[in-house]
């Protein structure tokens, strides 16, 4: 958790946000990406789609990484995309990660399949020991105003 | 952060859940508990409305997933009132679309239980 963060990019706008793991904190990093994107200028839609996968991928934190004493937010925001990345710190594994078409009424798996299918590239990266980090882009569809 | 619950009866045997707010990871067991307790009384057909759901997410889904499937192993259904059509953009890209019967109103989702 104490790694040190990386050097500002003059050229990238971050805005970060830290979360305790917990359920009730999830609907502030919905707010967050919605406030973020909103200043980036994207759609009603694109929004909606921002603040769905940012919050599955808190959810899949606090379901597989309660130990977890906190979720990192940072968002970097470009004139092209919105790159979110979301960080966890805990054991670094999740049982289930591969996103899956629905044959039949399931209850488990559906957040990672929501976060492929609303944002445009999606990475994860699991670290054994020190956590799980997940990063999604979103590309503008229109010019940004702001 | 808040999630309505509100319970009453319909036409015949099913019972009408309206739900109103955001269901996530917070506020779905909530949700869960509510159609538990009705599917504990023996109610097995379920109309539940979301047209005041502002925002659904994985976990809700899974709650209403799993309702479906307790209510189906005694041979009743859930169908589902929802206009919105960002919440039904998500039921669209789940593929839930197949599983639930997704109406306009109350009387028509009822109408296709009784």
């Amino acid at each position: 958790m104490n790694e040190p963060r990386p050097q500002p990019d003059a050229a990238v706008d971050v805005v970060e946000l830290r979360i305790p793991c917990k359920p009730e904190f999830v609907a502030i990093a919905r707010l967050a990406i919605a406030a973020v994107a909103h200043r980036l200028s994207y759609s009603m839609d694109e929004i909606e789609d921002l603040k769905l996968a940012v919050a599955e991928a808190c959810t899949n934190a606090i379901q597989h990484a309660s130990e977890s004493p906190a979720i990192d937010i940072r968002c970097e925001l470009t004139d092209d995309e919105l790159s979110v990345r979301v960080r966890d710190f805990g054991r670094g594994e999740m049982p289930e990660i591969r996103s899956r078409p629905l044959d039949e009424p399931r209850v488990g798996g559906l957040g990672v399949f929501l976060i492929r299918a609303l944002m445009d590239d999606v990475t994860y990266d699991m670290h054994p020991g020190q956590g799980t980090e997940l990063v999604m882009v979103k590309r503008h569809a229109t010019e940004p105003t702001g | 952060m808040d999630i309505k619950v509100t319970v009453h009866e319909g036409r015949g045997d099913v019972y009408v859940v309206e739900l109103g707010g955001e269901i996530d990871v917070y506020t779905s067991p909530q949700v869960r508990d509510a159609i538990g307790e009705l599917i504990d009384r023996g109610i097995y057909n379920l109309v539940i409305n979301l047209e005041h759901v502002r925002y659904i997410d994985s976990t809700g889904l899974g709650v209403l997933i799993g309702g479906l499937k307790r209510v189906r192993e005694h041979g009743g259904s859930v169908n589902l009132v929802c206009t919105n059509p960002q919440i039904r953009k998500i039921f669209d890209i789940t593929g839930l679309v197949k599983i639930f019967g997704i109406f306009e109103d109350d009387d028509a989702a009822m109408k296709a239980l009784v």
